[in-house]
């Protein structure tokens, strides 16, 4: 057939070395030879992170993503927006992780009648069907060790034999007949700092984004409406589609009929006027030196303008320059490994007390012979300081309408480190 | 991996007998025999074509999940076709889904047993259940028969004024699907999209537009009276229609509308822009100019708006090419912060949108300046996310930032990913021609880079100073020098190449060292790379023009090398050069002319960005990101110079307000507060079909296409 359609043809999954482990094919059926100017590419790329997400071979083009070891390729015969089909991959993705716990190719093996199932809702034609995860969970049922056993015994299905009635709604993200016998409403508040911090330590850039990540188990119909002490420092927010925009625009108040159990209810971005507070302080100390093929590594961290919270869960990498051979270090705290293969250095520090600040320090080995490194590695810091919103941002209140019960509500806040980069 | 799949095949080859005998299901985690080895073992085939003939709904699921398992692996299942169609109408409904599966696979291969399960379908698109019914058309769609077309066609056309707004989604879906099977029903097609674009249910609009994007992008007559409409009901519709719709919106404003850039309108500061809200500002603009937006322009700027605050990246990105091809210069900059959260998000969707950004932001830098420093480079990024923000970078720069962005730069350039600091030596060189006050700067800072330890960063700094000096050749005899001494370490051709040349060029300048250069050159002649081979040459003809008197043996002597290359090129040049330089009686009238042709003013070369052309194809396409048409790439037309006429989008009020008030009054009575979710001031009676209670909604849902049918029904008549 000579006509050529819109949207995803077919879709490859492969693995690391290689292999197509899994395709689906929702027009005719695509070679899986085309998947070898994928192969070309990957060879050409010097890791997975640089296979270039768009190619373009004679009579189709690839659009992939890489997630969690696997690559999802998808065939696409003519011009479609590539946002598009990589948003829809990302979200297939996150499908098989919601389903299995896990996005990996066992999971995706082990399910494999599931993963089609699902594959075969998500897509008609190549077109985005049902993508929510609470119609979809209602048209196939995730396993659960227990209803394998059930199935087991009794020859039933995974298939729902309820008909999805949220896909026919004006609501499509909330399924019907919900009922809980305990009714609570969680919401995560976490923020994340971008930073980078130049040699001597002044901050060149950073930056608060934020995510509310709600559990939502409430029968019936809630209707929720959540405000805050200060919306003002919310300066550009992207919304799940259940919120009403309207409201927002005229009152701050997220207003909405929440999706059953899991979901991102918004994400936002703290506007830039506000300084960031930088939570921890990098100490460091690194230098090659040329004749005697060795290096000194230093490094201490301490904490700084964290609001009298606790800094914990502190984790650096180093990505050490090639020529370094070996590390011989020593830790006041936590431990360190060094992986001679990728050279990455990690120390995982645990919880900083100001009192005896954390210090790794040691020798470095370089390559007899090589040159010294150019440039001294960027320290990445990772770092979690629980119920504090660096930003100061507060939940006022949540109020519930539509339903007669008084349900159970809880915010808890949280603030970690996001690509934060200290340049030594 | 092949570990796994040896013991599946060995699980599969001893489990098929006892699960056939016992019929013993599956247990999870594992489906076992999913991905045995059958397809090269007819005895297993059989196996399974027992197990499929068995009277258990067990043992039929079970081969079933195995089948599956097997087209999943690409393997070929075939030849179980007669055995599994036999069950398509089967009461258990997982076994049925996946004798649907298997049905969309083989059924082209298969055509005359496909049809054996037609009537199947047929008779499950008059079931009471919505689902059932939506269920059919789509799995009878998907069979590729070309036999069947007469049949699909009727099921198209009695779905689309089916009852349930979903059954009537799905064949928008078939529509596609027909087409693609037989471009001869098109006509037919169209009078279905006609009829479906009227739809006004939000799952419809997202599905239609699709089908009309595919079957008859041209036809944009049809989009004029729903065009309000599409409008209005944007914010409900799901995600991925919103997508569609909005590229399709997008074209139509192109042809309808006139171009709101022509008029130079004072510009708005950001700030101003944001605070002022837009009535104002189109008050101002009709005071100022005499362009006044066309109201329906005005209703998809604002009504797309909102959709910039999308957790869909493919939403957002669609709204800002929206803007970016529709919006007055002024109010573009609005998607600018959308944009720059996008940058959050995985590396696949960083790429494209920092390649967006790359192109928009050549135009019009005021857009992203305010961002700078997200578009900072992590050490943690790939490598083509950091030479996309590299290029933004590069782009920004200006007067009042290029002395931060250059100590930025110093860090990129001592980075441990070569290319990279690569990439960031020919953005100091662009930066430094664009910006004339800090070319010296620029200039120096890269001739200290000569001395670095790493040959690529060298070589490239060579290559770009060489670029420099061209564009300012005034007083540089110390680089030139400078890099003469260079010669001796450098080994990349590309450099050694570039000193030739600027040695050659500017000979005049350096007339001790350029002779010792071609001296010591002429010595290594023969281990030269072909393209220092050429610059040697070169060399050598520009030396023998200027100063033959030293250096006549010694081009000679090159010149007598290069004649008995290896390679066509060189004995090429070699003889062309001889023949212009060394004057002989053969030689003709160009030798007279030989210094002028050698050392003529030659123009400097462009330092630009490899994103300067791309803005001719419509942002956020595939196209724009290959930067080469696509297939199927629709072009985005001109603004017209006169709007067309603007009533053709007027929609009879009187007869639609009759119409829809009749059914909705009853539940817009009962639930007056209920339309949280609508976005429509002006238009009411859109509201109600997208107000969004849980309660309400079944009557609207159920009652407004139970209207259109009845229409639809007299029309027919």
């Amino acid at each position: 057939m000579c006509f050529q359609q819109k949207m995803i043809h077919s879709l490859f999954l492969i693995n690391c070395s290689g292999d197509i482990f899994l395709e689906k094919h929702w027009k005719s059926v695509v070679s899986q030879s085309v998947c070898d100017y994928f192969f070309e590419a990957q060879e050409k790329a010097i890791d997975v992170e640089n296979v270039p997400p768009v190619i373009s071979t004679p009579h189709h083009y690839l659009i992939s993503i890489y997630r969690d070891k696997i690559f999802f390729v998808s065939v696409i015969q003519t011009e479609v927006p590539p946002l598009f089909v990589i948003e829809f991959l990302h979200r297939v993705a996150d499908t098989f992780q919601d389903y299995f716990g896990e996005c990996s190719e066992t999971a995706i093996k082990d399910n494999v009648v599931i993963v089609y199932e699902l594959l075969e809702e998500m897509l008609d034609n190549g077109f985005p069907l049902a993508t929510e995860s609470n119609i979809l969970k209602e048209l196939i049922k995730p396993p659960t060790i227990l209803r394998s056993v059930v199935n087991s015994i009794t020859g039933s299905s995974n298939v729902g034999d309820t008909l999805p009635t949220g896909q026919l709604s004006n609501i499509p993200w909330r399924r019907a007949g919900v009922k809980y016998t305990n009714n609570e409403a969680y919401f995560d508040v976490i923020e994340e700092i971008d930073a980078i911090i130049d040699k001597s330590g002044s901050t060149v850039f950073a930056e608060i984004q934020g995510v509310i990540d709600s559990c939502i188990k409430l029968s019936g119909m809630p209707d929720l409406s959540l405000s805050f002490m200060n919306p003002r420092l919310l300066d550009d927010v992207s919304f799940h589609p259940c919120i009403r925009f309207k409201r927002w625009e005229s009152e701050r108040v997220l207003s909405f009929i929440p999706p059953d159990g899991n979901f991102r209810l918004i994400s936002y971005r703290v506007s830039s006027q506000n300084l960031v507070a930088i939570p921890v302080y990098v100490k460091h100390m690194i230098s090659f030196k040329e004749n005697t093929s060795s290096g000194r590594f230093d490094v201490t961290i301490g904490p700084k303008q964290n609001m009298g919270k606790t800094v914990e869960g502190v984790v650096m990498t180093v990505h050490m320059p090639k020529a370094v051979l070996n590390m011989n270090l020593t830790a006041t705290q936590g431990s360190y490994t060094f992986d001679p293969v990728t050279k990455v250095l990690t120390w995982d520090v645990g919880k900083i007390t100001p009192q005896k600040l954390p210090n790794l320090k040691g020798i470095v080995n370089l390559q007899s012979g090589a040159p010294k490194p150019e440039e001294n590695p960027s320290l990445n810091i990772q770092f979690k300081i629980q119920q504090l919103a660096i930003s100061g941002l507060k939940v006022n209140r949540l109020d519930m309408y539509g339903e007669k019960y008084k349900p159970f509500k809880g915010v808890k806040y949280i603030t970690k480190a996001g690509k934060f980069q200290v340049r030594t | 991996m092949s570990g796994n799949g040896l013991t599946y095949s060995e699980q599969g080859g001893e489990a098929a007998p006892e699960l056939a005998q016992e019929a013993a299901p599956t247990v999870t985690p594992s489906t076992p025999a999913a991905f045995g080895l059958f397809s090269s073992d007819t005895k297993k085939n059989e196996d399974l074509k027992q197990m499929l003939e068995s009277s258990k709904d067990s043992a039929k699921l079970d081969a079933m999940k195995r089948i599956v398992g097997m087209i999943a692996k690409g393997k070929n299942a075939s030849e179980l076709f007669p055995a599994v169609v036999k069950n398509v109408a089967s009461k258990n409904i997982e076994i049925k889904k996946l004798v649907y599966v298997y049905l969309m696979r083989y059924a082209e291969e298969q055509q005359d047993l496909a049809l054996l399960s037609i009537s199947t379908f047929q008779r499950a698109l008059k079931d009471p259940n919505q689902l059932i019914r939506a269920s059919a058309l789509r799995v009878l769609s998907s069979i590729r028969v070309p036999i069947i077309v007469p049949i699909m066609m009727l099921a198209i056309k009695e779905a689309s004024s089916d009852l349930s707004p979903y059954v009537r989604k799905n064949a928008a879906h078939a529509i596609q699907k027909l087409y693609s099977l037989d471009p001869d029903q098109k006509e037919m097609l169209i009078e279905v999209i006609e009829k479906l674009l009227k739809d006004r249910s939000t799952l419809v609009a997202g599905s239609v537009v699709m089908a009309f994007e595919e079957v008859c992008p041209d036809r944009i007559d049809l989009i004029h009276k729903n065009y309000r409409k599409l409008c209005n009901l944007l914010v409900d519709v799901e995600e991925w229609g919103q997508v569609v719709i909005i590229h399709m919106l997008t074209r139509y404003a192109r042809t309808q509308f006139v171009s709101p850039w022509k008029v130079m309108v004072d510009e708005y500061s950001e700030n101003n822009f944001y605070e002022s809200d837009e009535e104002q500002k189109e008050k101002d603009q009709k005071l100022k100019t005499t362009y006044t937006m066309d109201p329906d322009h005005r209703l998809l700027l604002r009504n797309t708006k909102p959709l910039l605050q999308s957790r869909n990246a493919a939403v957002v990105m669609a709204v800002a090419q929206l803007y970016w091809h529709l919006a007055p210069k002024s109010e573009a900059g609005i998607v600018s912060k959308s944009l720059v959260r996008l940058l959050r998000s995985n590396r696949e969707v960083q790429y494209i949108v920092l390649q967006n950004i790359a192109t928009m932001s050549i135009q019009r830098k005021g857009m992203f300046e305010p961002y700078l420093k997200s578009f900072y480079v992590r050490s943690t990024d790939p490598t083509m996310i950091k030479t996309l923000k590299l290029e933004i970078l590069t782009n920004l720069a200006n007067e009042a930032n290029i002395s931060t962005l250059l100590r930025e730069f110093q860090t990129y350039v001592k980075s441990q990913d070569k290319q990279f600091a690569a990439a960031t030596i020919q953005a100091i060189g662009r930066c430094a021609t664009n910006i004339t006050e800090v070319t010296d700067t620029c200039l120096n800072g890269l001739v200290c880079l000569l001395s670095n330890r790493d040959e690529i960063v060298v070589a490239e700094s060579v290559v770009v100073i060489k670029k420099l000096l061209q564009t300012q050749p005034a007083h540089h005899g110390e680089i030139i020098k400078h890099m003469a001494k260079l010669l001796d370490n450098i080994t990349v051709p590309v450099a050694r190449a570039s000193i030739l040349w600027l040695i050659g060029e500017y000979c005049e300048r350096v007339p001790k060292i350029a002779p010792d250069v071609l001296r010591k050159t002429a010595k290594s002649f023969t281990n030269e790379d072909d393209l220092v081979k050429l610059q040697i040459l070169n060399l050598g003809a520009k030396l023998y023009l200027t100063n033959s008197k030293q250096t006549k043996l010694l081009t000679q002597y090159v010149l007598n090398l290069g004649k008995y290359d290896q390679s066509y090129d060189i004995r090429d040049r070699t003889r062309f050069i001889r023949q212009l330089i060394v004057p002989n009686e053969k030689s003709g009238a160009l030798s007279k002319y030989a210094k002028k042709i050698f050392l003529a003013q030659k123009p400097a070369p462009l330092l630009e960005s490899p994103f300067k052309d791309r803005d001719h194809f419509q942002l956020g396409t595939l196209s724009h990101t290959l930067n080469s048409r696509a297939t199927g790439y629709l072009e985005l037309s001109d603004w017209p110079e006169v709007a067309p006429d603007p009533s053709v989008r007027n929609v009879d009020v009187a007869e639609s307000a009759k119409e829809w008030t009749g059914i909705l009054g009853k539940p817009k009575k009962e639930k007056p507060t209920e339309k949280f979710y609508s976005e429509s001031e002006e238009e009411e009676d859109e509201s109600a079909s997208t107000s969004s209670s849980g309660k309400c909604l079944e009557s609207t849902a159920f009652s407004l296409p139970g209207k259109l049918c009845l229409q639809n029904c007299l029309v027919h008549k």
